[in-house]
């Protein structure tokens, strides 16, 4: 299988000693090394932003018309892995996240796949049923980067107490309505915060998924870091992304927001992508060891995505948090 | 009949009301045919919030409604679902019994091993072997200009049965057993279906994604995904504002039960100027005819004694309109012999001339014939199945088949969704059923349909050209296991596999 020669690709990379002469905690690839490098803009100051106190407490009933797009409070800002152009970018197509047909939709055509291998490893992980309809009954879990909850509801509809998280105060506006729709989903617990504020209140769950988000943020690493603290010991942790390859500029970025115009071009840059090595290393620092990776296939015919070995374009890393 | 029934159990019932619907709201587990059967009390005091909430609402509880309500019940991921069935017919509170000393009812339906394994799955199949039922190995098909006849055996197909004919409400009342032992979550409402709204209104509270039915009494019931399962003229279709395409056929079958002297173990059709003829077995001496004809025909030999019938049956089945086709053999002087290939399978293939009729059992039911389809099967909390969705002739008794084959479909995809926590009134889950089953079904209606107008016309080349393709069929084994497995259910598309 794949996933378990890139495990070992990337465990002989990580070997420090002997082979290599490049001294233990040093990333054997330049590439990468420079790459960790340029991501450090996120400690720069972000402007002040008008409206400096956006997590106020939902309305009971908020206007859904569009508000202008807020950016994220100043008190987010001290200590994040939060890129403020991603953040922007996503403000202002919240409005559409459950919209199966907007710019959301290659998300939501994906949902029930990312979903599939969740439900399988996670069973196995915590020991559950996977013939149950509800197997994650009294797990936490968070959802960590959550947009409109199109994760979390699901997540909540298998029973599990989820927490959904997002630096986009109108994704979780919309997130909140929408889940308060459904009983099975109206307990889920939305915060506008971000995973390191979580991680200084002490939090700590289950299992934590960042699903389509690493890409997205600043500083991968200190991102993984959060997430590792977030998770109990012998937890999971669950990540997916995009590869960093060829393939993956050529479906990803040209074909999907380009020529068929799924996403809204500039959705995704290329070069903020993480080949599955590089995560299972940023992992690995983190004390989160990656057991299984998958991959997506779309089958343009049916239109539908399916788990597979091919960890080329977009994949998806499930990891334990190891015990110290 | 509903109003009856509504005023004799009216008394107890308006007593019960309020327990019963405080003890729905917990999803309290309610039998069918039995003591919680809600009734027509219109508690104007009660608020919104206490109306009762289903996950699933089967508008139609005929055959195809019952056995997703059975699927549902029987698969794991989805035997905590609570269902709602909305039907005012009778015949689901009273659980009466079947006597098998009555002779059969003409409605019939033509179970294919491929429904039979889905009956068995859910567990509804020894049910209907308690009661009667038939099989039949062999089918013979020919037409009255005695140029070529087909047979087939079941063994060329390395099968037992060809299928198995059995009576609607033996397989209704199965598959209300099977539910009611199920110990599901189920609930009946004697009622009709008088409105449906898709998008609340008022999308406040925790009832905005569900869909909400109003009842014929002016109650409401929420729901988290609507079926229509209630036939051609399905009101879930019109409030949903789905559009259908069709036409009709100037053509009704006469459909009746005939007694013969013999038992018979053989389904017989054979195509006559106006349409097809059928006599298939339904147990013990008796068939069951369904007689494709002109409407005007249809409703003279509703009318005309039941001698001069039978006799007309008799003579539409073997010795009327022309000759018997004469017996191949190897190498005989068949206009067709070139086609006869050497791995001709049975050696009785023999043409062989059907039972005779001796005896009308039931009464004569006229039923327009019709073509049917749904332009989509599912829409945002709504989802159409069975003749809701296509509507058939009974030419080849597919149309059963086809709505089990739906029900089966719809239940496994609602399991597929709760397996990975989608909302299971969502249009993007509802689409995977309707491309599951959409060109199965748009397959057999053509098929179906060009039968139907192969055989309307009586024109001297178009039927040396049938017949040629009878014995075609006859002569190519390969291509009638194709058919044959086609037409018991288990092939998807003919001839391609």
């Amino acid at each position: 299988m794949i996933p378990r020669q890139i495990l070992a690709r990337a465990r002989s990379l990580a070997r420090p000693a002997g082979r290599s002469s490049q001294p233990a905690n040093h990333y054997p690839s330049l590439e990468f090394h420079h790459k960790l490098r340029t991501r450090c803009y996120s400690e720069a100051p972000l402007p002040s932003p008008a409206a400096a106190n956006p997590v106020t407490p939902v309305s009971p009933e908020p206007p859904l018309v569009p508000v202008a797009a807020h950016l994220p409070a100043a008190d987010l800002r001290s200590k994040s892995s939060l890129n403020e152009a991603e953040l922007k970018k996503f403000a202002a197509i919240s409005e559409t996240w459950w919209d199966a047909d907007g710019p959301f939709k290659p998300l939501h055509a994906m949902n029930p796949t990312r979903l599939a291998f969740l439900r399988s490893t996670l069973c196995r992980h915590f020991g559950k049923d996977p013939c149950c309809s509800r197997p994650f009954e009294g797990l936490k879990f968070v959802d960590v980067g959550c947009g409109g909850g199109i994760l979390s509801e699901p997540l909540a509809r298998m029973g599990a107490s989820v927490t959904g998280v997002d630096a986009v105060e109108k994704n979780i506006r919309i997130a909140r309505l929408h889940a308060d729709l459904d009983p099975t989903t109206s307990s889920i617990d939305y915060l506008c915060t971000t995973a390191e504020k979580l991680v200084e209140e002490q939090r700590k769950f289950d299992a934590v998924l960042a699903l389509e988000v690493i890409e997205h943020v600043a500083d991968p690493a200190d991102f993984c870091k959060s997430l590792s603290s977030l998770t109990e010991y012998s937890g999971a942790t669950v990540i997916s992304t995009i590869n960093r390859s060829m393939r993956a500029y050529a479906t990803a970025i040209v074909m999907a927001e380009y020529v068929l115009r799924w996403l809204p071009a500039g959705t995704h840059d290329w070069s903020s992508f993480l080949t599955p090595e590089e995560l299972v290393l940023i992992l690995q620092r983190t004390s989160v060891s990656v057991q299984e990776m998958a991959g997506f296939a779309y089958n343009p015919l049916t239109g539908r995505w399916s788990l597979s070995d091919d960890v080329g374009v977009n994949f998806i890393a499930y990891a334990t948090k190891n015990r110290e | 009949m509903i109003r009856r029934i509504s005023t004799r159990q009216w008394a107890f019932h308006r007593h019960a009301w309020k327990s019963v619907n405080r003890t729905l709201s917990s999803g309290a587990e309610a039998k069918l045919a039995g003591a919680s059967i809600e009734q027509g009390s219109a508690d104007k005091q009660r608020s919104e919030s206490n109306l009762p909430v289903h996950d699933v609402a089967i508008v139609g509880g005929g055959m195809v409604g019952m056995a997703l309500a059975c699927s549902l019940a029987k698969l794991p991921l989805t035997n905590h679902l609570n269902i709602a069935i909305v039907d005012s017919n009778p015949a689901l509170q009273n659980g009466q019994s079947i006597k098998k000393e009555t002779p059969p009812d003409p409605r019939v339906s033509t179970v294919t091993p491929a429904t039979r394994a889905l009956f068995q799955d859910v567990g509804a199949w020894k049910y209907v072997e308690e009661h009667r039922h038939a099989y039949f190995d062999r089918m013979q098909v020919w037409d009255y200009t005695g140029l070529g006849y087909t047979k087939y055996h079941a063994r060329d197909a390395n099968k037992e049965v060809l299928g198995c004919v059995v009576e609607n409400k033996v397989l209704h009342k199965s598959l209300l057993s099977c539910l009611q032992d199920s110990g599901s979550q189920h609930k009946l409402y004697p009622l009709r279906l008088s409105s449906m709204h898709l998008e609340p209104a008022s999308a406040s509270s925790h009832h905005g994604s569900l869909a909400k039915l109003e009842l014929s009494d002016g109650n409401s019931l929420y729901a988290k995904l609507v079926v229509g399962a209630d036939g051609s003229k399905s009101r879930v279709k019109e409030l949903a504002g789905i559009s259908s395409t069709g036409w009709k056929y100037s053509q009704n079958a006469v459909i009746c039960t005939v007694e013969h002297m013999e038992e018979n173990r053989c389904a017989w059709q054979r195509f006559l100027p106006n349409g097809p003829v059928a006599l298939l077995p339904v147990g013990d001496k008796f068939s069951n005819i369904v007689w494709t004809m002109d409407p005007e025909d249809s409703l003279n030999r509703k009318s005309m004694s039941e001698v001069d019938f039978v006799k007309e049956v008799n003579r539409a089945l073997d010795n009327g309109y022309g000759p018997r086709p004469k017996s191949q053999s190897f190498g005989g002087a068949s206009p067709f012999s070139w086609l006869t290939a050497k791995n001709t399978v049975s050696a009785d293939d023999c043409f062989e001339i059907p039972p005779k009729i001796t005896k009308l059992a039931s009464e004569r039911m006229v039923f327009p014939l019709s073509l049917k389809h749904a332009n989509s099967y599912a829409k945002k909390h709504v989802v159409l199945i069975g003749d809701a969705a296509h509507t058939v002739h009974p030419l080849a008794g597919q149309g059963v088949n086809m709505g089990f084959g739906d029900a089966f479909s719809l239940s496994n995809v609602i399991a597929e969704g709760i397996a990975v926590g989608s909302d299971i009134g969502e249009v993007s889950l509802l689409r995977r059923y309707e491309s599951d089953r959409k060109p199965a079904n748009l397959t057999m209606m053509a098929i179906l349909d060009g039968f139907q107008k192969a055989y309307s016309v009586d024109f001297g080349p178009l039927n040396v050209l049938r017949a040629a393709a009878f014995q075609g069929v006859q002569s190519f084994s390969p291509l009638k296991r194709n058919i044959m497995s086609y037409a018991s259910g288990e092939q998807r598309f003919p001839l391609f596999s």
